[in-house]
C-alpha cells in the first residue's frame, strides 16, 4: 500500500463518519430511545385520556393483581413453545430432504421460494385460510364429500397453530436445511460404516452436528408466534386473549398505554430469557 | 425412503403456496363464501375494491409514498453500515453491528406500541413521515445484511488500487464501490420496499387515517368475510412476490467479478 493516501482502517474523519453515522443517529432516536421510553411510560399515569409523567408502581400492580394478564401470559408461553416444536418438527423432514436428497440447484431454487411467501402479505394469506378452514369452506366440504362430518378448526388452539405454522414454517425450513447441509458428509459416512441405522444416524450423529440450526429455527418461531396477534385473533378467535391482543385492546379500546407498556416489557423480558437460554444451549458445551 | 420425503416435502410447499394460490383463485370466484365446487368467474372484488370512491385506492397511494421513502432510507442506513462493518475496525464495533441487525427481532406489536407513544411525543404519530420512520427502522437491517454479502465479494485491494492511482475516498467509492455494489443496492431497496409495503401492526398503530394497504386490509378484516380483500391481496401478492424476485435474483447473479 506504498504511497497510498489512505489505508484499510486510516481514513478522513468525514468520510469515516458519513457511513457509521446514520445507523447510530436513526437506531437511537427511532429504536432505542422509543424501547426505553415504553420502560419509562410503565410508570407515568393516564388523566383524562392523557399520559402524565409520574413515576408509580400502579401499572404494573393493575396487570400483575389480574388474573387474566397471568392467564394471557401462560397461554401465549405455552402457544409459543407448543407451535417451537411443533414447527420444527413439521420442518424436520422437509429440511432433511433439502440437506440430503436433492441436488445443489434444486436446494437453491427451493430456497429462493421459500423465502418469497416471508415477505408476502401474512394477512391475507390468514384470511385465505380463514376461508378454507370455515365450516362452509373448502376443507369441510373435501370431508364432506368422503362422508365425514363438518369439523370446527377456526377459532380454536388448532386454527392459532395453523396461523403460527404459515408465519413461520417457511422460514425455519430454511434455517434447519442450511444447518442440516453443513453436517460434515464423512461423519454420516463413519456412523454407517460403524453399523448405525438410519434413525441411530439421525439421533446420535446429524441433530448434534446441526444443533445450533435447528435451535435457531426454534427460537425464531418461538419469538414469532410469541409476539403475533394475526394467528390468535383471527385463527384462534381472539379468546381468551393472548399477550399480543392483551395489548391491542389495553391500547385501542381503553387508551391505558403505560399498562400496555407493562405486557410488552414483560414479553420482551421472557423473550431475551428464551433467547439467551437457547443460545447457551445451542452454543454451549459440545455434547458427545 | 427417498420418494416419501421428497412427497412430504411436496405436501410442506403445498402448505405453504396454498394460501397464496387460494387467495388468488378466490378473487375471481363469484361466491361470497368460496368452496368447492366454485362458482363462476368474476371481476365483481377488483371492480369493488378499486372503485374511484374507494378507500382501497387511497391506501395503495399511502404505501407507495410511504414503501419509496422507507426503502430509500433504509438502503442509504444500511449500505452505510455495510460499508462501515467492511472496511473499519473500530471499539463496541459488535455492539454496533448487534444494534444494525436487532430490530427484526423484536415482535412487531411491541415496538408498535413504543413507536406510537414515542412517536406521538415527538408529534409524529397519524402521519405518514411516522410510519415512513418506523419502516426504516425496520428495513436498515435487511438492507445492511444483502449490502454486506455484496462487499464481502470485493477485493479489498480493490478500492486501495484506486486510492494508489490518485482516487479520492469519495472519487474510489463513486467510481469503484458503488458500481460494485449496484445490484445489491437495487436488490436491498426491492426487499426495504417490500418489508415496508406488507408491514401492518406498526403501520396500524401509527397511521391513524392515513392508512396504507394492509391496515386497510386489517379494517375489512375486523368486519364480516369479504372477498374484496382476495382482490387486494392478489395485487399485493403479486407486488411484493415481484419485488422479492427482483431482490433475489439480483443476489444470485454474482458471479461476475468487478
Amino acid at each position: 500500500m506504498r504511497g497510498s493516501a489512505y489505508s484499510m482502517s486510516q481514513s478522513s474523519t468525514a468520510y469515516k463518519y458519513t457511513w457509521r453515522l446514520p445507523l447510530l443517529i436513526w437506531q437511537a432516536a427511532f429504536f432505542v430511545v422509543p424501547l426505553i421510553f415504553l420502560v419509562v411510560m410503565s410508570f407515568w399515569l393516564v388523566k383524562n385520556y392523557r399520559m402524565q409523567p409520574d413515576f408509580v408502581l400502579k401499572n404494573w400492580d393493575k396487570m400483575f393483581s389480574r388474573g387474566y394478564f397471568w392467564d394471557a401470559y401462560w397461554l401465549t408461553l405455552g402457544r409459543a413453545i407448543l407451535a417451537s416444536v411443533l414447527v420444527s418438527v413439521v420442518a424436520f423432514p422437509a429440511s432433511f430432504a433439502l440437506a440430503f436428497k436433492v441436488s445443489d440447484t434444486t436446494r437453491r431454487w427451493a430456497v429462493f421460494f421459500l423465502i418469497i411467501p416471508f415477505f408476502t402479505s401474512y394477512l391475507v394469506r390468514i384470511y385465505a385460510w380463514q376461508v378454507i378452514l370455515a365450516e362452509q369452506g373448502v376443507i369441510n366440504a373435501m370431508l364432506g364429500a368422503v362422508g365425514i362430518g363438518t369439523v370446527t378448526m377456526l377459532n380454536s388452539g388448532f386454527g392459532a397453530m395453523i396461523g403460527y405454522l404459515t408465519l413461520t414454517l417457511p422460514l425455519v425450513v430454511i434455517l434447519q436445511t442450511f444447518s442440516l447441509a453443513a453436517v460434515d458428509r464423512n461423519l454420516i459416512e463413519a456412523a454407517w460404516n460403524l453399523g448405525c441405522g438410519r434413525a441411530r444416524t439421525i439421533a446420535a450423529v446429524i441433530v448434534p452436528s446441526a444443533r445450533i440450526g435447528l435451535i435457531l429455527g426454534a427460537v425464531f418461531c418461538f419469538i414469532l408466534s410469541f409476539g403475533d396477534f394475526v394467528a390468535p385473533y383471527y385463527l384462534g378467535g381472539s379468546k381468551p386473549p393472548t399477550l399480543s391482543i392483551l395489548i391491542i385492546d389495553t391500547t385501542k379500546s381503553g387508551q391505558q398505554w403505560p399498562r400496555a407498556a407493562v405486557v410488552a416489557i414483560c414479553m420482551i423480558v421472557t423473550l431475551f430469557t428464551v433467547a439467551f437460554a437457547a443460545i447457551a444451549l445451542a452454543y454451549g458445551r459440545p455434547k458427545k | 425412503m427417498r420418494a416419501a420425503l421428497l412427497i412430504y416435502l411436496g405436501a410442506i410447499f403445498v402448505f405453504v403456496f396454498a394460501p397464496i394460490l387460494a387467495s388468488v383463485v378466490f378473487s375471481f370466484n363469484s361466491d361470497r363464501f368460496p368452496s368447492i365446487p366454485l362458482g363462476s368467474f368474476t371481476l365483481h372484488w377488483y371492480e369493488t375494491a378499486f372503485a374511484d370512491e374507494s378507500p382501497i385506492r387511497e391506501a395503495f397511494r399511502n404505501s407507495l409514498i410511504v414503501a419509496v421513502c422507507a426503502a430509500t432510507l433504509s438502503t442509504f442506513i444500511g449500505f452505510a453500515t455495510a460499508y462501515t462493518d467492511y472496511r473499519y475496525g473500530f471499539r463496541f464495533k459488535a455492539g454496533y453491528i448487534a444494534l444494525a441487525l436487532l430490530p427484526p427481532t423484536v415482535p412487531l406489536i411491541i415496538l408498535a406500541l413504543a413507536m406510537l407513544a414515542w412517536l406521538s411525543q415527538l408529534g409524529l404519530s397519524g402521519t405518514l413521515t411516522g410510519i415512513v420512520v418506523a419502516h426504516t427502522v425496520l428495513g436498515a437491517p435487511f438492507a445492511m445484511a444483502v449490502t454486506r454479502l455484496r462487499l464481502s465479494q470485493m477485493d479489498p485491494s480493490l478500492e486501495a488500487a484506486a486510492w494508489n492511482l490518485g482516487a479520492s475516498e469519495w472519487g474510489a467509492m463513486r467510481h469503484v464501490v458503488l458500481p460494485f455494489c449496484l445490484p445489491a443496492i437495487i436488490s436491498a431497496f426491492c426487499l426495504t420496499a417490500a418489508v415496508s409495503f406488507d408491514e401492518f401492526a406498526v403501520a396500524w398503530f401509527v397511521s391513524g387515517l392515513n392508512k396504507t394497504v394492509p391496515v386497510a386490509i386489517l379494517d375489512i378484516l375486523q368486519g364480516n368475510v369479504d372477498p374484496q380483500i382476495n382482490a387486494v391481496g392478489t395485487v399485493v401478492f403479486l407486488t411484493s412476490m415481484a419485488l422479492v424476485t427482483v431482490a433475489q435474483l439480483l443476489l444470485m447473479a454474482k458471479g461476475r467479478k468487478a
